[in-house]
C-alpha cells in the first residue's frame, strides 16, 4: 500500500459517482450511487486491513501531501480515531442509498449526487491533515445537507433548512478566525504539528472558546441543540441517518482532534463548563424526549443526550473516558441510524410520525419488532450491545475526574431506558388501535438487508469491542499523555499512603457504583 | 517632457483611446446597423489593451514625471477592469435587442469609461486621479440612462449624475485642502508632507477625499444611490457598474490610502474600519427584504465592498493584496451572477427582475439554476466555492495585522449576509415552480456563465497564481 493514494481514491470514487448521477436517468442514478458507495465500502475494508494497529507504527498512516493550493495543501492522513470514523461513514452510506431507493421519487439524480458529495466531504473531514483543508471540508458539508433537507424534507422543511444552515455557519466562522490566529502564531497549517504546539495558556482560552462555538453546535450540546430536532424531523430518512450517524460525530471528532490536544490547559480549565452543559443535557433532553409524540423528535432528543455522554467522556482526561467517548460515537452512529431507519420503515407505510397512530406492530410485523427491539435495547445501553461498552467506559472515566458528574450522567441511562422502552411499548406492544397500522406488511427483503448489517455490527461491537478499541488505543494513549500535565485532579481519588481500610472502602464504593450502573441499564 | 518610455507605459490607454475614437466614427457614420461589429471590435480593442499591459509594465513604473504609475498594481487592476468591461459588452446585445435595436454607442461609452478607470488605478497625482474619475463617471452617467425611453433608466441616470457630481465636488474639495496644506498634488509629495505630522487641515482634506472615494465605491454611509441606480439602469449596464468601476474605485482608494496618505495611516484606518463594518452590516441587513434581484445585488455589492475594505484597513502589504484578490474573485462572481440574471426572461423574451419569478427554476432550467446557486453560495462565502477564499484572505490579513476583533465581528456579520443568498437558493430549489423562463439562454451568455462558474468551483487551483500576482501588485505600492 506504500505510496498508493487510497484516501484520495476514497474521495474520488463518490465524487465521480456524484457527477455521473447528475447526467443519468433516475434509476441509473440509484445504481450508480449504490455502486459508488459499495466501492467506497470495499476501499474502507482495504484501508482497515492495511492499517497498522500494532502500536509500533507511526501515528499517522496513508499520508499524502500535495501543496497545490498556495497557502494550504492537499494533506491527508489518518490515525486510528479517524480510521474508525471513516469506517462508520463508508458503512452507513450504502445503507442510506438503500433506504432512499423507493422513498425518494422526485429529483432522484440530484438527491443521489448530493449524498455522494456529502460522503466525499465527510471522508475529507476525517482525513484532512491541513487546518484549512479541514475547515473547507467541514463547512462545505452545509451545502448538500441544506439541499437535502430543503428539497426532500417534510412539510416544515424550509424553516428547518435555514435553521440548520445558519446555526452551524455562525458556530463555525469564529473557529476560522481562531485557526488563522493559530497558523500565524505557529507558522504552519499542518494539524499533527499544531497538535504538539504549545500555545500560550491565556490565548488558549480564547482559541478553545472559538473552537467550542463550532463543535458545540455541531455536536450538538445543550443549549445550542435546538436545530437538531427540527433538522431531523424534516429531513428525509436517509438524511436523518447520515445527520445522526456521521455529521454529529464531526463535533466529537473536532474535540478529540483539536480542542483537547491543541489546547490542553484551556480544556482543563473549562472542563467544568462542558461537564455542566453535559449534565443538563443528559437530564433535560432525556426528560424532553419522554414527552415527545413524534418518533423522530424523540430519537433526535435522545441523540443530544447520548452526545452529552460523549462530551463527558472526552473531558474526563483519561484513557477510559476518551475510549468510551469514541465507542459511544461509533455505537450511537450505528444505533441512531438504525432507529431512524426503523422509523422510516413505518413512515413509508403510513406517512405519519405520530406515535399514537401505531400500536401492536409486533403482531403484524414480527421481524420488524425484533430488530426494533434490538436497537432499542442498544440505545438503552444493554450489555452485549455497542452502546453499553461506550457508556460504561465514559462513565468510568468521568468517575475518576468528578464523581458528581458521574452520578448525574448515570441518571441519563435510567431516563434513556424510560423513554426508549416507553416508545417501544407504544409502537410495538399494546392493542392495534388503527386498522391501517394493523394492516402494514412486515419488512421487505430490501429493508431487512438495510437493518441486518447494522444489527450485526451493533452486536459485534458489544460482544467483542476489542476490534474497535485496538486501532485507536495508541492514539488515545498519546492523547492521554498530552493531556496528563493539565488534567484536573479527580475528586474521587484517594490519597496515596493512607491506611488500608480507606482503600478497601474506595474499592467497595467503586464496585457499588458500577453495580448501580449495571442495574440502571438493565431496567 | 514627453518621452517615448512614458508613452509606452500608457500604451493600453492609447490603444483604448484610438479604438474608442475610431469606433465612434464608425458608429456615427454607419448608424445602428453597425452595433454588432462595433461590439466585437470594442472587445478586440480591450483585448489588445490587455496585451499591451505587459509593455506598460516593462516601461513603468513612473511615467510623465510621476503623474501616471504603470506598476504591477495598476496592471493587476486593469486586467480585471478590461475583462469585466469586455464581459459587460458581450452580455449586452441580447438585452438591448428586445423591443429595439442594440446601439453602437454602448460599447464606445464603455471603452471611454475604461480609459478613465485605467487612469484611476494608475494615477500618481491628485489631478490624474480626478480626470480619470470624471472620465469614468461621465460615461457611466450616460450609460445609466441608456434606455432613454424607459422612465426608470432616465431616473437612474439623473440620480447618479446629481449625487455623483456632489461626490466629485467633495473629492475635489478634499484634494484642494490636501494640496493647500501639503503643497503638492503628487502622491509622493503628499506622503512626504504627511510624514512630518498630520495637521488639522490635512486631516480635513484626508477625510473629504475618503468621503468622495467612499461614494464611488458605494460604501456606507455614501451608498444611497446604489440600489436605485442598479435597479433602474439596464441590466448589462448594472453588470458593468457592479464590476469594472468597482475594481477601479477600490484600486484607487487603496492606492491613495497607501501611497499618498500612508504616513497618516492611523488617521484613515479608523475611517476605513468604520466604513467597512457599516457597509457589511448595512449591506447584509438591508438586502433581506428585497424583492427585486438587481436591488438585492446592489446591497450585495455594498456588503462585498465592506469585506474588501477590511483588507485595506490593515494597512499592510498582505492586506492590500487581499483586497485586490477579493476584487478579482468578486468580479468573477458578479459577472457570473449577472449573466444568470440576464437570462431571467419570460416566455416572450422580456426581462424579469423579481426574485419570486425564480421559483422552481431548478426544474425548468437545471444548468442555470445550478450556476446561480453556485454564485450565491460563493457570495455567501461558503467553502468549497471560491468566494470563501476571498473572505478568507481579507480576514487572514486582518488577523495577521492584529485586528482580531475586527475580523471576528466582520465574519459574524457575514452570517447575516448568508441569509439572503440562501433565500435565493431556497426560491430556486425549494419552491413550487412559477411561470417558466425562456427555454434557453444566448450562446455568449452561456459561455461567460460557464467560465465564471468553473472559476468559482475550481478556483483553488488558481491560488498560487493569484497569490503571486496580488502580492506583486501590493508590493509595488509600499
Amino acid at each position: 500500500m506504500d505510496g498508493f493514494p487510497i484516501l484520495s481514491l476514497m474521495m474520488a470514487v463518490p465524487m465521480a459517482g456524484a457527477i455521473a448521477c447528475l447526467f443519468a436517468g433516475a434509476n441509473q442514478a440509484r445504481w450508480i450511487a449504490l455502486l459508488a458507495t459499495l466501492a467506497d465500502l470495499a476501499l474502507g475494508v482495504i484501508l482497515w486491513m492495511n492499517f497498522d494497529q500494532s502500536g509500533g507504527a507511526a501515528q499517522w498512516q496513508f499520508q499524502e501531501y500535495a501543496p497545490i493550493f498556495g497557502r494550504f495543501a492537499w494533506a491527508l492522513g489518518i490515525d486510528g480515531i479517524a480510521l474508525l470514523l471513516i469506517a462508520l461513514t463508508v458503512f452507513l452510506m450504502p445503507i442510506c442509498i438503500g433506504a432512499s431507493w423507493l422513498a425518494i421519487e422526485k429529483r432522484v439524480q440530484e438527491y443521489m449526487a448530493a449524498f455522494l458529495f456529502m460522503e466525499v466531504l465527510m471522508i475529507g473531514v476525517f482525513t484532512a491533515q491541513d487546518l484549512y483543508l479541514f475547515y473547507i471540508m467541514f463547512e462545505a458539508g452545509l451545502i448538500p445537507m441544506y439541499l437535502i433537507i430543503g428539497i426532500w424534507g417534510g412539510a416544515d422543511r424550509i424553516y428547518a433548512s435555514y435553521k440548520f444552515f445558519l446555526y452551524t455557519l455562525l458556530g463555525s466562522v469564529l473557529m476560522l478566525i481562531a485557526m488563522m490566529w493559530m497558523v500565524h502564531e505557529a507558522g504552519t497549517t499542518d494539524i499533527p504539528t499544531l497538535m504538539a504546539y504549545n500555545f500560550d495558556p491565556h490565548i488558549q482560552t480564547w482559541l478553545w472558546l472559538a473552537f467550542f462555538a463550532s463543535f458545540a453546535v455541531k455536536m450538538p450540546m445543550w443549549p445550542v441543540h435546538t436545530w437538531l430536532p427540527d433538522a431531523h424531523v424534516q429531513a428525509p430518512t436517509a438524511g436523518s441517518v447520515i445527520l445522526a450517524g456521521v455529521l454529529l460525530k464531526m463535533g466529537g471528532y473536532g474535540f478529540i482532534r483539536f480542542s483537547l490536544p491543541m489546547f490542553p490547559e484551556a480544556s482543563a480549565q473549562l472542563a467544568p463548563l462542558v461537564w455542566g452543559l453535559s449534565m443538563v443535557a443528559v437530564v433535560y433532553t432525556s426528560l424532553v424526549a419522554l414527552v415527545q409524540s413524534d418518533m423522530k423528535k424523540l430519537i433526535a432528543y435522545s441523540s443530544v443526550a447520548h452526545m452529552a455522554i460523549v462530551t463527558i467522556g472526552l473531558f474526563a482526561f483519561n484513557q477510559a473516558g476518551l475510549e468510551g467517548a469514541m465507542m459511544v460515537m461509533l455505537g450511537h452512529g450505528l444505533v441512531s441510524g438504525a432507529l431512524f431507519l426503523c422509523v422510516g420503515v413505518i413512515y413509508d407505510r403510513l406517512h405519519t410520525r405520530e406515535i399514537n397512530r401505531y400500536g401492536g406492530l409486533s403482531i403484524n410485523m414480527p421481524r420488524y419488532a425484533v430488530l426494533f427491539m434490538l436497537f432499542t435495547m442498544a440505545s438503552v445501553g444493554l450489555p452485549g450491545t455497542s452502546n453499553f461498552v461506550g457508556e460504561f467506559l465514559s462513565l468510568m472515566g468521568i468517575y475518576q475526574a468528578s464523581s458528581w458528574v458521574a452520578l448525574v450522567a448515570t441518571t441519563g441511562i435510567i431516563l434513556g431506558a424510560a423513554y426508549m422502552l416507553y416508545l417501544y411499548r407504544r409502537i410495538c406492544y399494546g392493542e392495534q388501535k388503527n386498522a391501517d397500522a394493523a394492516a402494514m406488511p412486515d419488512l421487505s427483503m430490501r429493508e431487512l438487508w438495510l437493518l441486518a448489517p447494522i444489527a450485526a455490527a451493533v452486536l459485534w461491537m458489544g460482544v467483542y469491542p476489542e476490534s474497535f478499541l485496538a486501532p485507536m488505543r495508541p492514539d488515545i494513549r498519546a492523547l492521554e499523555a498530552r493531556l496528563a500535565p493539565a488534567a484536573p485532579a479527580g475528586d474521587s481519588r484517594i490519597k496515596l499512603g493512607a491506611p488500608k481500610p480507606v482503600e478497601d472502602a474506595h474499592h467497595e464504593e467503586a464496585t457499588a457504583t458500577s453495580h448501580e450502573e449495571a442495574s440502571g441499564e438493565a431496567h | 517632457m514627453i518621452d517615448s518610455a512614458s508613452l509606452l507605459a500608457v500604451l493600453p490607454e492609447l490603444i483604448l483611446t484610438a479604438g474608442g475614437l475610431i469606433l465612434m466614427l464608425i458608429a456615427a457614420y454607419g448608424g445602428d446597423a453597425t452595433a454588432r461589429i462595433v461590439n466585437w471590435l470594442a472587445v478586440l480593442t480591450l483585448a489588445a489593451a490587455g496585451l499591451a499591459l505587459s509593455c506598460s509594465l516593462a516601461h513603468g513604473p513612473d511615467a510623465f514625471d510621476g503623474l501616471v504609475r504603470a506598476d504591477a498594481f495598476s496592471v493587476f487592476a486593469k486586467a480585471l477592469i478590461y475583462g469585466a468591461a469586455a464581459a459587460a459588452i458581450l452580455l449586452a446585445p441580447r438585452y438591448f435587442s428586445v423591443g429595439g435595436v442594440p446601439r453602437p454607442e454602448y460599447p464606445v461609452l464603455i471603452l471611454f469609461s475604461s480609459i478613465g478607470m485605467g487612469m484611476m488605478v494608475s494615477a500618481g497625482d491628485l489631478l490624474t486621479l480626478y480626470v480619470g474619475l470624471e472620465m469614468q463617471s461621465l460615461a457611466a452617467y450616460v450609460l445609466a440612462s441608456f434606455m432613454r425611453q424607459d422612465e426608470r433608466s432616465s431616473e437612474a441616470g439623473l440620480k447618479y449624475f446629481v449625487l455623483g457630481s456632489l461626490a466629485s465636488g467633495i473629492l475635489l474639495y478634499g484634494s484642494a485642502l490636501l494640496y493647500g496644506f501639503t503643497g503638492s498634488t503628487g502622491f509622493d509629495g503628499i506622503a512626504v508632507a504627511l510624514s512630518e505630522g498630520v495637521s488639522k487641515g490635512e486631516l480635513f482634506g484626508l477625510v473629504f477625499v475618503l468621503a468622495g472615494l467612499a461614494f464611488k465605491i458605494s460604501a456606507v454611509p455614501f451608498h444611497m444611490w446604489t440600489p436605485d441606480v442598479y435597479e433602474g439602469a439596464p441590466t448589462p449596464v448594472t453588470t458593468f457598474f457592479a464590476s469594472a468601476p468597482k475594481v477601479a474605485a477600490i484600486g484607487l482608494t487603496v492606492r491613495v490610502a497607501i501611497e499618498a496618505l500612508g504616513p497618516a495611516g492611523l488617521q484613515w484606518q479608523q475611517v476605513v474600519i468604520f466604513v467597512a463594518l457599516a457597509s457589511i452590516l448595512f449591506g447584509a441587513v438591508a438586502a433581506i427584504g428585497q424583492t427585486n434581484i438587481k436591488r438585492l445585488m446592489a446591497y450585495s455589492s455594498i456588503n462585498n465592498v465592506g469585506f474588501a475594505l477590511i483588507g485595506l484597513a490593515t494597512g499592510t502589504p498582505a492586506g492590500a493584496a487581499a483586497t485586490m484578490s477579493y476584487m478579482a474573485i468578486y468580479v468573477v462572481m458578479t459577472i457570473g451572477g449577472f449573466a444568470c440574471i440576464l437570462q431571467m426572461r419570460d416566455a416572450e423574451g422580456r426581462p424579469v427582475e423579481t426574485i419570486a419569478s425564480l421559483a422552481g427554476l431548478s426544474r425548468s432550467r437545471k444548468g442555470l439554476a445550478a450556476a446561480l446557486a453556485i454564485f450565491m453560495f460563493s457570495m455567501a462565502g461558503i467553502p468549497p466555492l471560491f468566494g470563501f477564499w476571498a473572505k478568507f484572505l481579507v480576514f487572514d490579513a486582518a488577523v495577521a495585522a492584529g485586528l482580531t476583533a475586527l475580523a471576528a465581528f466582520g465574519i459574524a456579520m457575514s452570517v447575516i449576509g448568508a441569509f439572503y443568498y440562501l433565500k435565493i437558493i431556497k426560491t430556486i430549489y425549494f419552491d413550487e415552480p412559477a411561470a417558466p423562463y425562456e427555454a434557453r439562454g444566448g450562446a455568449v451568455e452561456n459561455v461567460i456563465l460557464t467560465a465564471c462558474a468553473a472559476v468559482i468551483v475550481f478556483g483553488y487551483f488558481l491560488n498560487p497564481l493569484l497569490d503571486r500576482a496580488s502580492a506583486a501588485a501590493a508590493a509595488s505600492l509600499f
